[in-house]
């Protein structure tokens, strides 16, 4: 018996892991975050998170190249957008912004692999410019839970329902009337804020089965998380009436989220350890910078996307040496 | 100190002449396809606008003490000669960079940022130092700009960019997508 030769080009062994696979990964690691988030909010954060990821996965599919939809990331990002907005945001505008992210954010780069920017995040971005108002309306918790925290359902460029009862963030309360949240409720979650801010033991417990599943890279995470703490708690120290105390800037706002899911997107983080860990920094100094002095209580996603900025440049600067390189320089 | 500190660094980012206040974009678009151009394009900003700092404010305190409303004839007409000598210099000492910066150079004359930067200077009632300071955050953010949008773009060539997209219309999404995400600073002097 003799086989026939088989002739084919490497690689010759194929790993497990692919992008769809990573990244469906994710979409289910975010399916305990949104469940929490309806636990706390109530339909509304179904609604939101749906519209968004709506949003995102038909855009997608209009302007995306074919089949681009089998690889989920137009589901993440939908998903995680929807998780930064408020539970009583109009739906519209949660669409608009996904649709706005990923046309604008990732399709005209070139689709998944080139965007600059996490669309994500220039969603939310663009949502924030152009709707400052309503992105940043908390409700506060109804009696019953069925009920919707706002007007989800305003029409498109109607003025919305004003009558809603808010109620202020963490960060919000800490910056403008000086009053602090206890810990145990930043833990366990019962505050106002986005609907994927708040449950911080979730996000944390989520990312350590994508970090030990290899999906992310654990190395942006923990730096960002150390030297928020280091920054804040030495800020701390220096006037601990004036500046929070670490633990209450690690569960406040959307450190969690950002850290956990939106700083280890592979596309927009660098591509060296070295790198990530800058990475990871460079976003806590910006976060520290902009919650502290800046003029906005919460900084985490204008800190990502300035680094995002930055990628290309950490990049290059922490090149790996090509292996005999100093050799042949000592030679010459 | 400080003040001048804050003053050099609030020109820089948090009031951004590219990307917060939307002043200079023609070298903005025109010079951010390379890195290595990129800087010597915002070297080139940084020295015309100290220059124009420091004219104005001569202008402001020893010419035009008694005729303000001759202010923005003479600032153009002392820019536009200034940028010329920088040009004839360029063209003596650096051929290859004054090849490269091309017509992007005698632009600088008429860029908005020059001509802002003096006015700003004036309205704001800075000193000496001050509107020095200001020169030198105003020229260092457009050349953070400038930058920043060049090592975007050099990754970008790479990418699979949808026809209809390529080009300009690329670099202006990529710089409205900065400066959605240089809004971070807003506020962040009134705050410190």
């Amino acid at each position: 018996m003799t086989t026939p030769l088989q002739v084919a080009a490497a690689p010759h062994l194929k790993g497990e892991m692919t992008t769809p696979r990573i990244m469906w990964g994710a979409v289910g690691s975010l399916v305990p975050v949104v469940a929490a988030a309806t636990w706390f909010f109530g339909p509304s954060a179904l609604l939101v998170v749906g519209s968004s990821t709506l949003g995102a996965v038909t855009t997608e599919r209009l302007l995306g190249p074919p089949g681009a939809l089998g690889d989920g990331s137009a589901m993440i990002t939908g998903m995680l957008l929807g998780l930064t907005l408020p539970a009583g945001i109009p739906l519209w505008m949660a669409f608009l912004g996904s649709v706005f992210g990923i046309a604008l954010g990732k399709v005209i780069f070139g689709g998944l692999g080139f965007n600059v920017f996490n669309p994500a995040l220039l969603g939310r971005a663009f949502l924030q410019a152009s709707f400052p108002v309503a992105i940043t309306t908390w409700p506060g918790r109804p009696e019953s839970w069925a009920a919707l925290r706002g007007d989800n359902f305003a029409f498109p460029f109607a003025s919305p329902q004003p009558d809603v009862i808010t109620e202020a963030t963490p960060l919000g309360l800490r910056k403008f009337e000086g009053a602090d949240t206890p810990l145990w409720d930043l833990v366990t979650g019962s505050t106002g804020g986005s609907l994927g801010e708040t449950a911080g033991i979730v996000i944390l417990l989520c990312g350590a089965y994508l970090a030990a599943r290899n999906y992310l890279n654990w190395r942006t995470p923990v730096s960002l998380l150390a030297t928020t703490a280091v920054l804040s708690g030495a800020l701390h120290l220096l006037d601990a009436a004036r500046y929070p105390p670490p633990l209450f800037m690690l569960f406040s706002g959307g450190l969690l989220l950002g850290a956990v899911f939106m700083a280890t997107d592979p596309v927009t983080s660098p591509v060296t350890n070295r790198g990530r860990w800058i990475f990871g920094a460079g976003i806590a100094a910006l976060v520290v910078v902009i919650r502290v002095w800046g003029g906005l209580p919460e900084g985490v996603m204008y800190a990502i996307l300035l680094m995002n900025a930055l990628v290309p440049f950490i990049n290059r600067a922490t090149q790996p040496r090509v292996f005999g390189t100093r050799l042949a320089q000592a030679a010459t | 100190m400080s003040e001048l500190f804050w003053i050099l660094l609030s020109a820089m980012v948090i009031n951004n002449f590219t990307l917060t206040l939307f002043l200079g974009l023609c070298p903005f678009m025109g010079v951010s396809s390379r890195v290595a151009t990129g800087l010597r394009m915002g070297a080139a900003n940084i020295f015309v606008l100290v220059l124009t700092s420091i004219s104005a404010w001569v202008l402001n305190t020893y010419v035009l003490a008694d005729a303000p409303y001759l202010r923005l004839i003479s600032f153009i007409v002392v820019i536009a000669s200034l940028v010329q000598i920088v040009e004839m210099t360029i063209k003596k000492v650096s051929p290859t960079l004054f090849r490269e910066l091309g017509i992007y150079l005698p632009l600088i004359t008429t860029n908005c940022a020059i001509l802002g930067l003096a006015i700003f200077q004036t309205s704001r009632g800075y000193g000496f130092l001050q509107g020095f300071a200001f020169a030198l955050g105003a020229g260092l953010g457009l050349t953070l700009a400038l930058v920043l949008m060049a090592s975007i773009r050099e990754q970008t060539e790479l990418a699979d960019v949808p026809a209809i997209a390529r080009g300009t219309a690329l670099v202006l999404i990529i710089a409205g997508s900065l400066s959605l995400a240089f809004m971070g600073f807003a506020g962040l002097l009134s705050a410190g």
